[in-house]
């Protein structure tokens, strides 16, 4: 970007590029840091120039404020480039009248800054660098037994023992995996909320949103005691919602009931399992689903929640008849046009 | 048969389709064979042109004169209570009906379903007391049927009927 060989300081009287007809009386925006960096880069000169040219067309009055607010704006500019000639030893003849370069007087002085300021002390100084502590590789360790030379060295890190030859199959553990996804619910399914199964061995109840857990499956019940549809889980997929809400108030879930709590035992069934019990590996033996006891009183506990709900509604014998009554079309109804 | 409603100045039809779908307007001109000048100062439409397989024609007409400014239709309108006697019609009812029936949601589908199941068990319960009746009697024939215990209809009165619709 800058010529090679160092400028001393750009003499005043040479005439900027633009052409002046006029004496020169300012000084020159740009000059030599020395060390061959020129304080604005030609393209910023240019800009420059274009400035100053597009307003009368004559060079205005040089104004010290101005140059003294420009000095301060630029010179946060040209900080980078002046550092990074730092860590490169740059041979001048002129070594001498380079002395340190001192940012704080640089971007304090405004109109003589470039005469007699800039100049370079760091040229051809070297910071010694301190020298570091090296540490160490090898223990030289005692050893007993006569024959075995009293003393080994041993390295403190151990080499590995193990060379593989293929490279191992990283894990991807960044991979968006199904249960990582957001689960997102359709925002009429809030708790209270009457709902229509459609799937699943209680299909066209109509059943109560208890809740939804973390596995994005809602939480329903029938109540038992009105339809017999227990505590369930379902895909909010296999459920219409309605705009029938029962207020559930302050009722809240207990932390047990999550997605574990409802996971089927399928260990029994295994073929791996039965044979370490001993049981004959191809009978399908059908067991009877019986509700433990946990099972009862959770769902005892709901649905106590959820019936009592429904007992304070004015329409609770007709909610409860509509509870109890199951969904279905009748001729020229269409799911897609009606208002649940 | 002839036609009795005739696309004609003054003639009230009711738009069936496009954007001004069951606005009622008045006809004031006829511009060709598919196109009317159509007006309605007391549905909120303004004059305009509309395409006659638009319009579905009512038995109401206003009486103006063809042509007629905004201003004469509009009293014309008013003068002959249109609005209200359109409200009163069945075809008005009908439509509201419809309405209010897709206007229903899950539940007060199964209100209206258990609100009439309980009137026609009323019903057949009222029609076989009257047939029993009549059976003993001796209206269809000469046999009279000895009275039997009658079994007491399932249902309450029907007086906590709800929401009935218009259908019977």
């Amino acid at each position: 970007m800058a010529p090679a060989q160092p400028k001393a300081a750009a003499k005043p009287s040479e005439p900027p590029a633009g052409g002046v007809k006029k004496a020169k009386v300012g000084k020159p925006r740009n000059y030599d840091l020395g060390c061959g960096v020129v304080r604005f880069s030609k393209t910023k000169m240019f800009h420059k120039k274009n400035v100053y040219n597009s307003g009368s067309g004559t060079v205005p009055d040089f104004d010290p404020a101005y140059a003294l607010d420009s000095v301060i704006l630029v010179s946060c500019s040209i900080l980078t480039p002046v550092q990074f000639s730092f860590s490169i030893p740059v041979q001048t003849s002129n070594s001498d009248s380079c002395p340190a370069f001192n940012f704080n007087t640089a971007t304090g002085y405004g109109s003589n800054l470039y005469e007699d300021k800039a100049k370079y002390k760091f040229i051809g100084k070297k910071n010694p660098k301190a020298p570091k502590a090296k540490k160490p590789v090898v223990v030289v360790k005692k050893i007993g037994g006569d024959n075995n030379g009293g003393t080994r060295t041993v390295l403190i890190k151990k080499r590995r023992a193990f060379y593989p030859t293929q490279d191992k199959v990283p894990k991807r553990s960044h991979h968006k995996t199904f249960s990582k996804h957001v689960r997102r619910i359709r925002k009429n399914l809030i708790p209270g909320t009457v709902c229509i199964l459609l799937a699943g061995r209680h299909a066209g109840k109509r059943v109560v949103l208890v809740g939804v857990l973390p596995s994005g499956l809602l939480l329903v019940t029938g109540p038992f005691a009105v339809n017999s549809c227990p505590l369930r889980r379902i895909s909010q997929r296999y459920v219409i919602g309605t705009s029938t809400r029962v207020d559930l108030g302050d009722f809240k879930l207990p932390e047990h009931l999550n997605d574990a709590y409802f996971k089927k035992n399928k260990k029994s069934t295994k073929r791996s399992v039965k044979r370490k019990q001993g049981e004959d590996i191809f009978a399908s033996k059908k067991e009877k689903y019986v509700p433990s006891e946990q099972r009862k009183a959770d769902q005892k506990l709901v649905d106590e929640a959820v019936i009592a709900a429904i007992g304070k509604r004015d329409d609770k014998k007709v909610l409860r008849g509509y509870l109890r009554s199951a969904f279905g079309l009748r001729s020229s109804q269409f799911p897609h046009r009606m208002r649940f | 048969m002839p036609f009795a409603r005739y696309v004609e100045p003054g003639r009230v039809a009711l738009v069936a389709d496009g954007p001004l779908k069951g606005k009622l307007v008045s006809i004031v001109d006829v511009i060709d064979q598919t196109r009317a000048l159509v007006d309605g100062p007391g549905s909120g439409v303004p004059r305009q042109q509309i395409r006659l397989n638009q319009l579905h024609l009512t038995k109401f007409r206003l009486k103006f004169p063809f042509t007629a400014p905004t201003r004469v239709v509009r009293k014309a309108w008013t003068n002959a209570e249109l609005n209200e006697k359109w409200a009163d019609s069945q075809w008005a009812k009908k439509l509201a009906n419809k309405e209010k029936r897709a206007q229903m949601t899950d539940y007060d589908r199964f209100k209206l379903t258990s609100a009439r199941v309980k009137r026609n068990r009323a019903r057949t319960a009222a029609f076989k007391t009257l047939k029993s009746k009549a059976a003993r009697s001796g209206i269809f024939g000469k046999n009279k049927i000895p009275k039997k215990v009658v079994k007491k209809p399932r249902t309450k009165k029907a007086s906590t009927q709800k929401k009935t619709p218009a259908k019977k």
